[in-house]
């Protein structure tokens, strides 16, 4: 595995490893941010470029300002943290990490490109490109397309809603 | 949004262009470049522009030609008491001839000075006047500013040229006076003679000679009316 | 040799390629290519600040700055010693990492930005098959490093200047984006260099450029709003409004880090205006056929200056927008329009070559425009005026 790639990883796990210890919320929300950065780059080594940006614009330009939001509005950003990042069900916590990941390291290991007998990139793997993303959208996937459209619609009708109801109250 | 325009974007053209008639015609009119390159070059200030009071004498010699006489009232009436004064203890005389005190001290303070001209106002005798100049910055901060007597007095030419139809106005009204104190002198002086040449008939004299200065009392008071109603 | 002088920098470039050995080529290229872009482009935003500055001063009646040089052009030499010179201050309760990586994030994103724009023929930095993809979602990482401005000067008018702008920048890029995508589906490309290629066609020695199209003007006018937005520039200013929050953001900020903010905002601009050239007004073809023998990067460089002088223009013009008319202007008008638009794009393609394609939407655009327009410039009957308080 490339030089590049070691790079990646190490800012991806520092940055995740910095947003569950650090004791400011807001701290712990760039550096997840920083680990967002990580993932989105490895995507692009892999040459995965829809997949790449795609991750910036909508984790890095939305969800990660959407984290700093909440946080700012609903007092997060308060100094008075407790004093041990640690929880007292570390144990749990624990067991269900490990889980995940043992799940997560059988689904690499079973596909293709991970075993070691392939130098580098997978050979043959198809380049996808946006042409095709776009026709498999609107092609074979096109029922969940539509079903995640009116669930943001649903959504968003939700957040007007919500707002407006504050809006008809008596000043 | 105009509601008389047609079309949403109307106002917003309408503005672009008026931005860009100003830009480009600040190259070659007058009108749409209203700012000079100070220092080097200057707006005149307008004639009744007023910045800072000043001392006006008449002649050459600052010190026997200064109008003021030392009166006070402007050191009164000042509202931030920017003005000091000292009497002198002798006197000289003024330009009717009459022997005034003059003040030995003329102090005022520039930096406190609010330039409301209600020195010049009340000053009856035409002695305290508006100056125009306003760069009078200085590194000192504590007695730069502090103009004394030699740096107020200013001549009345200095002042024809600043406020030209004030200084003639007043330059009439103060030669009227001193022609009405002349003409009062002569007419004192003839009535003295014309009594002392008719000792005979006293009593018709005492009516003639008191009718005449009857009449130069109102003279006076018109003169000094004009001069507060300003 | 019009060829020669349109390919000058690439030839340049590969000449000194050439004087490496050919392990460390590819390297030596893109260093020089950031180099390049490094070099030019600060120099133009020298070049701008004097340029806003004098076209500001002639709008309102008066000379810009004419003392440091013929006509002032060494203003920025003064200034960049003056944000030099000053002193850094940090607020002692500030958050002092943050507070230090918000200016140099600003700058590294919007550098990044200009490696997807085709200068010139063949002189893009990267030829991205998703490049215009890559250019939307630097831009929105810059949305992060304001954020982080704000809130790590621990002072609420620059929070309160962060959150206003980064809800102004988000709610602008879907018209941004939304107006972009009409592009795309008529080209079929999301790469910056097919895009300026596709355009690059003559008809009657008139070029194919989007603006001359009816949803191509559309286009460009939401662009240019949302653009205008999205780069904080007057008349969105409210963020940095000078009379409302002092700075905004960057109130806390002080000698070169706030040179590096006012860096970062000037090339903002620049990348954004030469996106929009991209887009629409063809990149680095040149306006009429017979006009060819100029070299395509001049072409580029002069349009994205042309944005530039609309932009102060447009400074110099109209005032500063609120924040509720801001939010208003970019929900209720732009998106609305910039969907319609790529319906009508949508038509555009499918109905084949020919004249009639023209009228139908040129008719349906200005038609909903009019009626849009006509709605919302009605005077309502204003009732007293009611305030809603937050809880």
């Amino acid at each position: 595995m490339s030089f590049v790639f070691w790079i990646l990883a190490a800012i991806t796990v520092a940055g995740g490893l910095a947003a569950v210890t650090l004791k400011n919320t807001v701290h712990c929300a760039l550096a997840l941010t920083a680990a967002f950065a990580g993932l989105a780059l490895m995507f692009l080594e892999l040459d995965a470029q829809f997949a790449g940006f795609a991750q910036i614009l909508v984790y890095i330009g939305a969800v990660a300002i959407l984290l700093v939001f909440a946080i700012l509005l609903t007092r997060g950003a308060e100094e008075k943290t407790e004093k041990s990042v640690f929880s007292r069900t570390w144990f749990t916590g624990l067991v269900i990490a490990a889980a995940v990941f043992a799940v997560l390291a059988w689904a690499v290991l079973h596909s293709g490109a991970a075993l070691p007998d392939h130098a580098g990139l997978p050979g043959p793997a198809p380049q996808v490109t946006v042409a095709q993303i776009g026709n498999a959208l609107m092609g074979r996937y096109v029922l969940p397309l539509e079903i995640v459209a009116l669930l943001l619609t649903a959504a968003m009708i939700g957040a007007v809603l919500v707002a407006m109801h504050e809006k008809g109250e008596p000043k | 949004m105009n509601s008389e325009d047609f079309l949403l974007g109307e106002g917003i053209l309408k503005g672009l262009k008026e931005t860009a008639r100003n830009a480009l015609g600040s190259f070659v009119s007058e009108e749409r470049l209203t700012t000079v390159q100070y220092p080097e070059q200057r707006i005149p200030t307008a004639e009744n522009a007023r910045v800072f009071p000043f001392l006006v004498y008449d002649g050459s010699d600052w010190q026997a030609g200064l109008r003021c006489v030392a009166c006070q009232i402007c050191e009164k009436e000042c509202p931030p008491k920017c003005i000091y004064i000292e009497k002198s203890k002798d006197k000289k005389p003024d330009h009717v001839g009459k022997m005034q005190i003059y003040p030995a001290k003329f102090d005022i303070d520039v930096s406190v000075c609010m330039s409301c001209q209600i020195c010049v106002e009340v000053c009856p005798f035409e002695a305290i006047k508006m100056d125009t100049q306003f760069e009078l910055a200085t590194a000192d901060r504590f007695g730069g500013l502090l103009l004394d007597r030699e740096q107020l007095a200013k001549s009345n030419e200095y002042y024809h040229q600043i406020h030209p139809t004030e200084a003639s106005e007043v330059d009439a009204r103060l030669a009227a006076e001193k022609a009405a104190a002349e003409a009062k002198a002569k007419a004192a002086a003839a009535a003295a003679a014309a009594k002392a040449a008719a000792p005979a008939a006293p009593k018709p004299a005492a009516p003639a000679a008191t009718a005449p200065p009857t009449e130069k009392i109102p003279a006076s008071p018109t003169a000094e009316k004009e001069g507060d109603a300003r | 040799m019009a060829n020669t002088l349109d390919q000058i920098f690439v030839l340049l470039k590969h000449w000194i390629m050439g004087l490496f050995p050919s392990a460390l080529q590819p390297i030596v290229g893109v260093l020089l290519s950031v180099v390049a872009i490094v070099a030019v482009f600060p120099g133009l935003f020298a070049l701008t600040t004097v340029l806003e500055r004098k076209g500001l001063g002639r709008m309102q009646n008066r000379i810009g700055p004419n003392r440091v040089g013929p006509f002032g052009i060494f203003q920025p030499i003064a200034d960049g010693i003056k944000s030099l010179t000053k002193e850094d201050i940090i607020p002692v309760s500030a958050d002092a990492v943050v507070h230090f990586i918000a200016p140099l994030v600003l700058v590294v994103a919007v550098f990044m930005g200009f490696a997807v724009l085709p200068m010139g023929r063949n002189m893009q930095l990267v030829d991205m098959d998703a490049g215009l993809l890559f250019f939307f979602a630097i831009g929105a990482s810059t949305e992060v490093s304001i954020f982080m401005a704000g809130w790590s000067s621990r002072n609420k008018y620059s929070l309160l200047g962060a959150m206003r702008a980064v809800a102004q920048m988000i709610s602008y890029e879907v018209p941004l984006l939304m107006s972009s995508v009409a592009i795309v589906m008529i080209t079929g490309s999301l790469s910056l260099v097919k895009i300026v290629e596709a355009q690059n066609q003559y008809t009657w020695g008139l070029p194919h450029w989007y603006i001359f199209t009816p949803w191509g003007f559309a286009g460009f006018v939401m662009f240019c709003i949302a653009a205008t937005a999205e780069t904080n520039r007057s008349p969105f200013d409210l963020p940095e409004g000078e009379s409302e929050l002092v700075a905004g953001y960057f109130t806390e900020y002080s000698g070169f880090k706030f040179a590096l903010f006012f860096l970062g905002e000037y090339l903002g601009m620049f990348s954004i205006s030469g996106l929009g050239s991209t887009l629409f007004l063809g990149g680095w073809s040149a306006p009429l056929q017979v006009l060819q023998f100029v070299p395509s990067w001049i072409w580029f460089f002069s349009k994205v200056m042309l944005s530039i002088v609309v932009l102060i223009w447009i400074r110099g013009t109209l005032p500063r927008l609120r924040q509720d008319q801001l939010m208003n202007l970019a929900w209720k008008f732009v998106l609305p329009m910039t969907l319609l638009n790529l319906f009508v794009a949508a038509l555009w393609r499918f109905m084949g070559e020919g004249w009639l394609r023209w009228i139908v939407c040129s008719a349906i655009l200005i038609a909903v425009y009019v009626i849009a327009g006509r709605i919302g410039m009605r005077r309502g009957d204003f009732g007293p005026r009611t305030y809603r308080y937050a809880e």
